[in-house]
């Protein structure tokens, strides 16, 4: 094929080429593509690495005794001394779980006031009544050994790179489709390729492979970084990360088609993405288990794309699976990707 | 070149387009504007047209259907013989667009941009070729956001070039540029047109219309005002010299009627600026007769000129705006 300097350049090559060139050109698309990324993993591990257990801190009202006091210390529970007037705002803001008030009534009774809805104060509570009753001269019926779990694979920084990558690749596809054709329509350039006899499907396909071409480089160093920084393992298959990068990947930028295709503005279209974006990024489980949403809502949140982007790359992380366990989550990612892509072409305007 | 009469390279017959007012739900409802009203043309190969009228007379919407890149709202478009909505993209290798203002991708390289518009071709123009005919070879590896207006305008026309058009439909290709820029695209038309392509453009410079074109259709309001080579209009007008005049501080103290009294004047125009133009085939004698009216009513001349009548005239004449006006 060398050998034919005369064979007219390829249309699809051409048109990811002029992609893939306007991102290398653009360092704020690497930055967003790569940096930002990074630097959340860097905020949200540090965040939650270095961090011991939570310290259990009380409040005592006048007349809390010296035996309580040493009691508590002894179980590293931190005392506030509070008058009546600051004890009540101290616990209202939370700067202290649980009140301790001086022995009243018939028996004496040493009183806990706290609220039961927070789960730090029932945790103050069960600390404090532990340490209370152990001075007092009670000792556990049942022996118990702790285990306490610091290795990688079920550390919380463990859960979140995978959702970080979810995340990563959806915001990606996302912007890097809707947004470019959004702006390619409102600078006419749309109109201009149209006029030159461009091929409709030629561009929207040179739109997806611009983006899956970015995708190795995009797992790579999240994933580098994060194994490097955070001894973060995909103990699965890579193949199957891979494919469910793609499935996502492809996925998302089928529905940005799909928002872009009438959009007359980048500010209508950046709305459309926020609209779909943001409430994935809540209830999808990229920061924290999705299970904590009601029971009724768990299909819906199952059904949605992110959700499954997200399970898939858990999967394969966490739990060393392998392509075929992969598979429901590709099909839930199809099944949004192909209907987008139709209805986006469908509906695609040009200029 | 062909023996057998060849269809005109462009035929429009009562083309027609209204744009919809708003209807949505969240807009509030506007009048539906009709932009192009029943316009017939008929452009000859080889031919240079132009299309002259202000901003908003329809112009661009005109082209856009004959491009098939707007669907009119009635009437018939036949370009090179065949109408869109058959083998569209065939038709489509056959013509070259530089549209009105397209931002052609900045971050590209001018080779990198012209590669692409290459592949949209079955046998594209080669690319050192496409250099040459807008002399930018040494600007093949600057990026396209780095040209001057000029380099863009002479690389969107490249990008027009590269199909080897049959047809080449430019949308007011010279505005805003400096008049060098603008002698340099007059230069690229002309030598597209002695490779024996047609020419269709649009533009509201009339020195463009008379230097370029074949035939010209004056056009406002999306209606065909007057058809004719450049020559032929002008010399419509009645007397074919133009004076111009300047009253000191206010040109409204004169009326039209009184001018156009004065035997030796045609027409007579106030501009937005303040200067009256008066359409006379004697100038020496309009000029003195003009001169004596503003002695009679006491009014100071702040400068007085004549010149040949132009198709600014023309379109003055016709439409009483200037063109500028839009």
């Amino acid at each position: 094929m060398a050998e034919r300097p005369a064979r007219p350049p390829n249309p699809v090559v051409q048109l990811t080429l002029m992609r893939l060139r306007e991102m290398a050109r653009e360092p704020g698309v690497l930055f967003w593509v790569f940096g930002f990324p990074v630097l959340l993993a860097i905020a949200l591990g540090v965040a939650f690495r270095a961090r011991g257990p939570e310290p259990v801190v009380v409040g005592a009202l006048p007349g809390i005794g010296s035996e309580v006091r040493r009691a508590l210390a002894a179980a590293r529970v931190q005392v506030k001394d509070l008058d009546a007037d600051s004890a009540a705002r101290e616990l209202r803001a939370g700067r202290v779980s649980l009140l301790l008030l001086p022995p009243a009534g018939p028996e004496g009774e040493l009183g806990f006031r706290f609220d039961p809805a927070r789960a730090e104060a029932r945790t103050a509570r069960a600390v404090v009544n532990a340490a209370v009753q152990r001075a007092a001269g009670q000792t556990e019926p049942l022996a118990v050994a702790d285990h306490e779990v610091h290795e990688p694979g079920s550390r919380y920084i463990d859960f979140l790179v995978p959702g970080l990558v979810a995340m990563n690749l959806m915001s990606g596809s996302m912007w890097g489709v809707a947004w470019v054709i959004v702006h390619m329509r409102t600078r006419k350039l749309l109109k201009r390729f149209l006029a030159a006899p461009m091929k409709r499907r030629h561009l929207l396909y040179a739109l997806g492979l611009a983006r899956l071409l970015v995708i190795p480089a995009e797992l790579l160093v999240i994933l580098a970084f994060a194994r490097v920084f955070f001894s973060v393992q995909v103990t699965g298959s890579y193949l199957a990360l891979f494919a469910v990068a793609v499935a996502g990947s492809a996925s998302f930028a089928a529905i940005a088609i799909a928002a872009a295709s009438r959009a007359q503005n980048t500010e209508t279209v950046s709305g459309l993405m926020n609209l779909i974006t943001m409430p994935m990024f809540v209830v999808s489980g990229v920061f924290f288990a999705y299970s904590n949403f009601p029971e009724a809502l768990q299909p819906v949140i199952r059904a949605l794309p992110l959700t499954a982007m997200c399970d898939g790359m858990r999967t394969v992380m966490i739990d060393g699976a392998g392509l075929v366990d992969v598979l429901p989550s590709l099909v839930v990612l199809a099944l949004w990707g192909v209907p987008a892509f139709a209805l986006g072409l469908r509906y695609f305007r040009w200029s | 070149m062909n023996p057998e009469p060849s269809p005109p390279a462009v035929l429009c017959r009562g083309l027609r387009k209204v744009y919809d007012g708003g209807h949505g739900i969240f807009r509030k409802p506007s009048p539906s504007v009709v932009a192009v009203d029943g316009l017939d043309l008929e452009i000859q190969r080889g031919e240079c047209f132009g299309l002259l009228g202000p901003n908003g007379s329809g112009k661009t919407t005109t082209v856009e259907m004959i491009e098939g890149l707007l669907a009119p709202t009635a009437g018939e478009v036949e370009l090179l013989g065949r109408r869109w909505g058959g083998d569209d993209a065939k038709l489509r290798e056959r013509m070259g667009v530089a549209l009105q203002e397209t931002y052609l991708p900045e971050k590209l390289t001018v080779a990198e941009l012209l590669t692409l518009f290459r592949s949209f071709y079955p046998k594209p123009r080669p690319l050192a070729a496409l250099l040459a005919d807008v002399e930018l070879e040494e600007k093949q590896s600057a990026w396209v956001g780095k040209l001057s207006g000029g380099q863009r305008q002479r690389l969107a026309i490249a990008c027009a070039l590269v199909g080897e058009p049959e047809i080449l439909f430019l949308d007011e290709p010279t505005t805003g540029l400096d008049p060098q820029c603008r002698r340099q695209v007059w230069g690229l038309v002309a030598s597209y047109r002695a490779r024996g392509g047609t020419v269709v453009l649009t533009t509201h410079y009339m020195e463009e219309a008379e230097r370029l074109c074949d035939r010209v259709a004056i056009v406002d309001h999306g209606k065909l005002v007057r058809l004719g080579t450049p020559a032929e209009l002008i010399a419509a007008l009645p007397g074919g010299h133009v004076v111009e005049l300047e009253v000191e501080r206010n040109g409204a103290a004169l009326a039209a009627e009184e001018l156009r009294a004065l035997r030796s004047v045609g027409e007579a125009h106030l501009s937005a600026e303040g200067v009256w133009s008066l359409a006379v085939s004697e100038p020496e004698r309009a000029a003195a007769e003009a001169l004596a009216l503003l002695e009679r009513k006491g009014l100071g001349l702040a400068r007085l000129g004549t010149r040949k009548a132009s198709l600014e005239d023309v379109f003055v004449a016709l439409t009483g705006r200037h063109l500028r006006d839009g």
